[in-house]
């Protein structure tokens, strides 16, 4: 049987739904888990989160928190994991697609001397085999790779793959010693903040604006109706271009690439790299004042209308609807 | 000071995908400059400019990268370095073996003492060659950066780079190092007429893969199969008032797709 090490990510104190997704998905194939955490975070809640890890199935919770590890240092992370990897006998190792999985992974590949597949939308172990699916060209077209030998770096889309029923295990938690030397140091985190919408590659609800929404202060109606639904708010490239919003709200081909299961499209006309940055979403609505828009094609639902007048009344009924229960 | 930039040539971005048996068909496709990898060249031209030296843009891929590395050219870079690779063997290589190719080019051409590269290709969006080069030349790297401030000495940077939420790092960072560059870090220019035309007569050295040491077969990965996504059926398409609009988009959520 293949073992696996899941790097898991805290999110105020609790492990993210995204590691957990990577958990099931290896443990659902008979591979044997074990997720490493890091942080400050981690010891301060550290039987939540050997709860959570062990729920889906994680055997050990190995715990590296002492040292230089208060915020993401990429160097003190890859030789920890490195060191980890190796003395478990570990053949995988596995993580959701965060932004902070994507700049460690490829420097753990080497590490390992390892190939890597990033951000894959479905994996396969057979044996000593593993083929991952990954799309392309910002999900225009999919990719089916497969590794030629262990051991395989991956990390794994967020909300695309399911987390599995709490078993009620805990597992077991084992202290571990951060390694290596900082070549560059992290000294400052800034923004974010546990208050702030979710993080638009992670979020289960996107309500976008395109150029449509003519100004900046007009997102306001926009993200009037995010919190109701616990919505992340995000914009296209047009918007973006023109300086209604930051390129950090920015869905499609040279922004965020977004998978949420309900994704609201305001007066964005659906330019193909728009579409790149959105169309797996599993629930697409659309309002837009031009029945021939492009994104309607991509539409579950789609609504003509102005978006000044329509969101807003979406508003209403998306709290009518939540207050009713 | 001298600056080496990793540019890759990818498919344009309103590039529909017609797929062959090895992947997307590349006869007939417009290729461009890696997006990403603009801001690389205009960060490498602002600090040559800055702190006196050269800019030196390196590529890897079959004769057409020659397009995306004039355009870096043109620019404002200095000379080129070429690491040539067959269109078939390019379908073969993964980001391992790209990067290894890559730092051994560097390796023998250098030593850099900064090395540039765009975040992440639009082509694979791997967002990984650039953390695998620093790791083959053991040397420290910043990725996604917004903002770099080059100590006057040129040998260290702070850097900002986006994490998720909006959130921030600032990363201090040694040379030499790698930083790769996120949309913000600066304005790319547009190539002048005058620039263009000397490009044609700038150097680039070529080397071939074999002569680093490695060949298409050494990559850790193989991509078999691919396939377009499937068709959407089409949608409802709902009209009325906006509060009839509303009301038919909030039940079609709740009771028939249940997201909500």
């Amino acid at each position: 049987m293949a073992k696996a090490l899941v790097l898991v990510e805290l999110k105020n104190g609790n492990a993210k739904k995204s590691s957990l997704e990577s958990i099931h998905a290896l443990v659902s194939q008979g591979v044997e888990v074990d997720a490493i955490a890091f942080g400050p975070e981690a010891s301060a809640n550290k039987d939540a989160v050997a709860k959570a890890v062990g729920g889906q199935g994680a055997k050990k919770l190995l715990k590296a928190d002492s040292g230089d590890v208060k915020f993401y240092q990429p160097d003190i992370y890859a030789a920890t994991i490195a060191d980890a990897f190796k003395a478990g006998g570990y053949q995988i190792l596995a993580g959701s697609a965060s932004s902070l999985v994507k700049d460690l992974f490829p420097t753990l590949a080497v590490r390992l001397d390892a190939g890597l597949a990033p951000d894959c939308i479905a994996i396969k172990i057979e044996g000593a085999a593993l083929s991952a699916k990954r799309p392309m060209l910002a999900g225009k077209y999919f990719a089916t790779l497969k590794f030629k030998a262990f051991p395989a770096v991956v990390s794994l889309r967020p909300n695309v793959m399911p987390i599995g029923a709490d078993s009620g295990q805990s597992a077991q938690i084992v202290e571990t010693a951060p390694s290596g030397a900082a070549r560059a140091r992290t000294i400052e985190v800034s923004g974010g903040g546990s208050n702030a919408r979710p993080d638009l590659s992670e979020a289960e609800r996107i309500i976008s604006a395109g150029r449509a929404i003519k100004e900046a202060a007009n997102f306001k109606i926009i993200e009037e109706c995010a919190d109701v639904i616990g919505a992340a708010v995000g914009a296209s490239r047009a918007a973006v271009d023109a300086g209604m919003a930051p390129h950090a709200m920015q869905v499609g081909q040279t922004g965020k690439t977004v998978n949420p299961n309900l994704y609201i499209a305001c007066g964005i006309s659906g330019a193909i790299q728009h579409l790149a940055g959105m169309k797996t979403s599993k629930v697409i609505v659309a309002i837009n004042t031009d029945p021939e828009a492009p994104i309607f094609q991509k539409a579950d639902y789609g609504a003509v209308g102005d978006l000044f007048a329509v969101v807003p009344e979406l508003t209403k009924e998306f709290k009518k609807l939540l207050s009713a229960g | 000071m001298k600056i080496a930039v990793l540019v890759k040539q990818t498919p344009d971005t309103e590039t529909k995908a017609n797929l062959g048996a090895q992947g997307l068909e590349t006869a007939g496709l417009k290729f461009i400059l890696n997006p990403y990898d603009e801001f690389a060249v205009e960060e490498a031209i602002q600090l040559r400019d800055k702190l006196k030296g050269e800019a030196v843009v390196v590529s890897l891929g079959p004769d057409r990268v020659i397009d995306a590395m004039r355009t870096a050219l043109a620019m404002g870079c200095d000379s080129g370095i070429h690491v040539k690779v067959s269109e078939d063997d390019l379908k073969k290589l993964d980001s391992f073996t790209v990067a290894k190719a890559l730092a051994a080019a560097l390796k023998q051409k250098g030593p850099f003492d900064l090395i540039l590269a765009g975040k992440q290709a639009i082509d694979d969006d791997a967002l990984a060659v650039p953390q695998m080069v620093a790791e083959f030349l053991e040397i420290p790297r910043a990725t996604v950066v917004t903002k770099l401030e080059v100590a006057v000495d040129g040998k260290s940077a702070k850097a900002r780079r986006a994490i998720e939420g909006g959130a921030e790092e600032v990363i201090e960072i040694s040379f030499p190092g790698i930083i790769a560059a996120h949309k913000g870090i600066n304005t790319p220019r547009y190539a002048s007429l005058p620039g263009i035309m000397k490009a044609k007569q700038k150097k680039v050295d070529v080397l071939e893969l074999s002569a680093l040491g490695l060949s298409a077969n050494d990559a850790k990965v193989t991509y078999e199969k691919f396939e377009l996504p499937p068709e959407k059926a089409p949608g409802k398409i709902f009209k009325g008032t906006p509060q009839e609009l509303a009301q038919q988009i909030v039940n079609s959520l709740r009771n028939e797709a249940k997201v909500i």
